[in-house]
């Protein structure tokens, strides 16, 4: 069953200078349950993508399309429906843990509140629930006394983790949820993530420039370049296997250890990702592409089936398919 | 004692060299909240010429401490830092010349830049700070030779018109300026993205092969350490545990600390996730100091190697500052 559908977004940045397309006409699905990864380095738009999904862009954005989350449309839901359908049917995991928590109030009564705005509990059974969301992330009951800074990076990106788990949601976003943390916390923190993911049918987005990472939690993965999806596909044939040159560049650029190819070797891409307020015309990684042809520059890609399931938008896919 | 010269077996890329900077029995320890914290711990570690050792560890391991040191910006509580034979003097001239020959790379080129200086004069600062002659000249070619060419058109610009990457380049240029012999770099690719990170690695490797400039790159990433790295030493809670040739410590670690570490990369067979934090350096614990996260130990192997009482309650031997593969651990030593 489909939990969440894109449908054609695009969102929009109004600044002085003038309008600066961060995500442009971006459709995906994800399933009720399954785990979908956003790769793509800064400015690719994925950040704002997952923003878009609950509607917590600045108000300089436009964002157009639909999507629909559970069959309702996000972008035109009133505001006391959409402020029910945040934390109770889709949260967030935010990068950097440091600031996703108020520093002044204690863990405990900062896990309680969406509980209690949303009505799910009184405030005595609201203990308990807290305890119950701390010990299922891994932390022990007592330190719902604690305040944020008495915690570590990893627990207090449990601790937040266990926010989004508060009203019970259908769908949990996490963007960059390991990036600042040390390789065995980050260990922690994914082995966590995909426990919860499969012990409470949650369905999850994880956005990160890691294709390593995304591909040992997600089934799915989607790339983005320049706001655009330029691959999706089933998250191991994507990276071991990606069929877009950037695909392949972000791939290579997280060696595995012990690879004789990469020893020595670190492989990495020319160039500068675009501007957006002045995207190459054609496709818009042709500057930075190693297999670029001449029509690239002036081709209008989009997204060609490349194989069961996967799509990847590059000219080198499509004369593929047209040839078997 | 240490050993100047290295021979090599499995590295085709690196050549025998002889040391160049190298830590020797060194300490720094630090007060926090009226307790001792002992970040470095006694560390013998070596960098040859044209040689690339990555130092890993997570957090809180001392690893910066060490690099700090290493760069004369703090000073050894006891053991000295030595470069080119001889022991770091702490006067300020002899500081000021050495910090010519050892130069530091920072991790977030958006933080190491002045917004409102221009690329040229945060590259010039170096040069003028030593007085070198021709400063536009050493400028243009320090950022000719950190791949930002031609540089006439970077001089005039600001921070905030670079990408990522070319402020990293940027970064990089400053410290080539003073033609150093050596570079220290701290986690030099976390904050990029990924499509460049390749890139400056690239280049790290590059400065080697031309300039023959030897670097200690201090970071958590082993991918990194895989990518350019010609030795690795992994740290834990103040001390070296295990250290060597890449191409074995990666492969074939024994220390079970590196075990874990590697275990813990995607696509890793068999995961052995540490529990817990690292621990606290005010509060090393006795034995070998990583037993009470040793899954070693905690599986049971210890015992049955017999070695289970000396893991709690029997002090390692402070790694020497050797070129071959070595690890501080009673479980290797007593399985081979």
């Amino acid at each position: 069953m489909t939990l969440l559908e894109l449908d054609d977004v695009s969102v929009t940045y109004r600044i002085a200078a003038g309008e600066v397309p961060a995500v442009r006409g971006v459709s995906l699905s994800l399933d009720s349950g399954a785990a979908l990864g956003v790769a793509g380095e800064s400015g690719s738009g994925k950040s704002t993508l997952a923003m878009a999904l609950l509607r917590l862009l600045p108000r300089d954005a436009r964002v157009g399309g639909r999507i629909l989350l559970d069959g309702e449309d996000v972008l035109t839901m009133k505001w006391g429906r959409l402020r029910a359908v945040r934390w109770a049917e889709a949260s967030i995991v935010f990068q950097g843990a440091q600031h996703g928590l108020n520093a002044v109030r204690r863990i405990g009564d900062q896990i309680a509140e969406p509980i209690l705005v949303h009505g799910l509990a009184k405030p005595d059974e609201a203990a308990k629930r807290v305890a119950e969301l701390l010990e299922q992330v891994g932390l022990p009951a007592w330190r719902a006394r604690s305040y944020p800074h008495e915690l570590s990076g990893g627990q207090r990106q449990r601790v937040m983790i266990a926010m989004a788990l508060a009203c019970s949601p259908k769908l949990i976003i996490a963007d960059e949820p390991t990036t600042a943390l040390d390789v065995m916390v980050q260990a922690q923190v994914l082995t966590l993530i995909k426990d919860l993911v499969a012990e409470h049918g949650i369905s999850l987005i994880m956005i990160s420039h890691d294709l390593s990472v995304l591909a040992d939690v997600c089934d799915r993965l989607a790339v983005m370049y320049a706001g655009r999806l330029v691959e999706h596909g089933p998250s191991l044939e994507v990276f071991h296997d990606a069929r877009h040159p950037y695909s392949k560049a972000l791939a290579a650029a997280f060696p595995t250890v012990g690879d004789p190819v990469s020893r020595l070797a670190p492989k990495g891409l020319g160039g500068d990702p675009p501007d957006p307020m002045h995207l190459p015309a054609g496709c818009p990684f042709h500057p930075r592409c190693p297999v670029a042809l001449e029509e690239c520059s002036t081709l209008d890609v989009e997204l060609w089936p490349a194989g069961d399931r996967r799509a990847a938008a590059c000219v080198h896919v499509r004369s593929k398919e047209e040839a078997s | 004692m240490t050993e100047t010269t290295e021979t090599r077996t499995a590295d085709p890329v690196a050549t025998v060299s002889s040391t160049l900077l190298e830590a020797r029995d060194l300490h720094v320890e630090f007060t926090s909240r009226g307790r001792r914290a002992r970040a470095v711990d006694g560390v013998n570690l070596s960098l040859g010429a044209g040689e690339i050792v990555a130092l890993v560890g997570e957090s809180g391991c001392g690893k910066t401490t060490l690099a700090r040191t290493l760069l004369g910006l703090e000073r050894p509580t006891s053991g000295e830092v030595r470069y080119g034979g001889q022991p770091l003097k702490y006067g300020s001239k002899a500081l000021k010349a050495y910090r010519r020959q050892v130069q530091l790379v920072l991790q977030d080129p958006t933080g190491s830049l002045n917004p409102r200086q221009t690329v040229y004069e945060a590259v010039a600062e170096g040069p003028r700070i030593h007085r070198m002659p021709d400063e536009a000249e050493v400028v243009n070619s320090a950022l000719a030779r950190a791949g930002l060419r031609p540089p006439e058109r970077f001089l005039l610009r600001y921070p905030h018109e670079l990408s990522g990457g070319q402020r990293q380049r940027v970064v990089i240029a400053g410290a080539l300026a003073l033609n150093p012999k050596v570079l220290v770099a701290d986690e030099p690719v976390a904050s990029l993205d990924a499509s460049v990170r390749g890139e400056i690695l690239a280049l790290m490797l590059k400065l080697r092969d031309d300039l023959g400039l030897s670097a200690l790159v201090v970071t958590h990433d082993l991918g990194l350490a895989w990518n350019i790295a010609d030795r690795v030493a992994v740290m834990y809670l103040g001390r070296i545990v295990e250290s060597g040739p890449v191409e074995q410590v990666l492969t074939a670690p024994r220390h079970p600390y590196t075990q874990a570490l590697l275990s813990v990369l995607p696509e890793s067979p068999e995961r052995v996730v540490l529990t817990g934090e690292p621990p606290d350096p005010t509060r090393i614990p006795g034995g070998c100091r990583f037993h009470a996260r040793c899954q070693i130990l905690a599986s049971g192997k210890a015992a049955e190697a017999g070695v289970d009482a000396r893991c709690r309650g029997e002090l390692l031997d402070i790694l020497p500052a050797s070129a071959l593969s070595q690890a501080a651990c009673h479980y290797a030593d007593a399985t081979g």
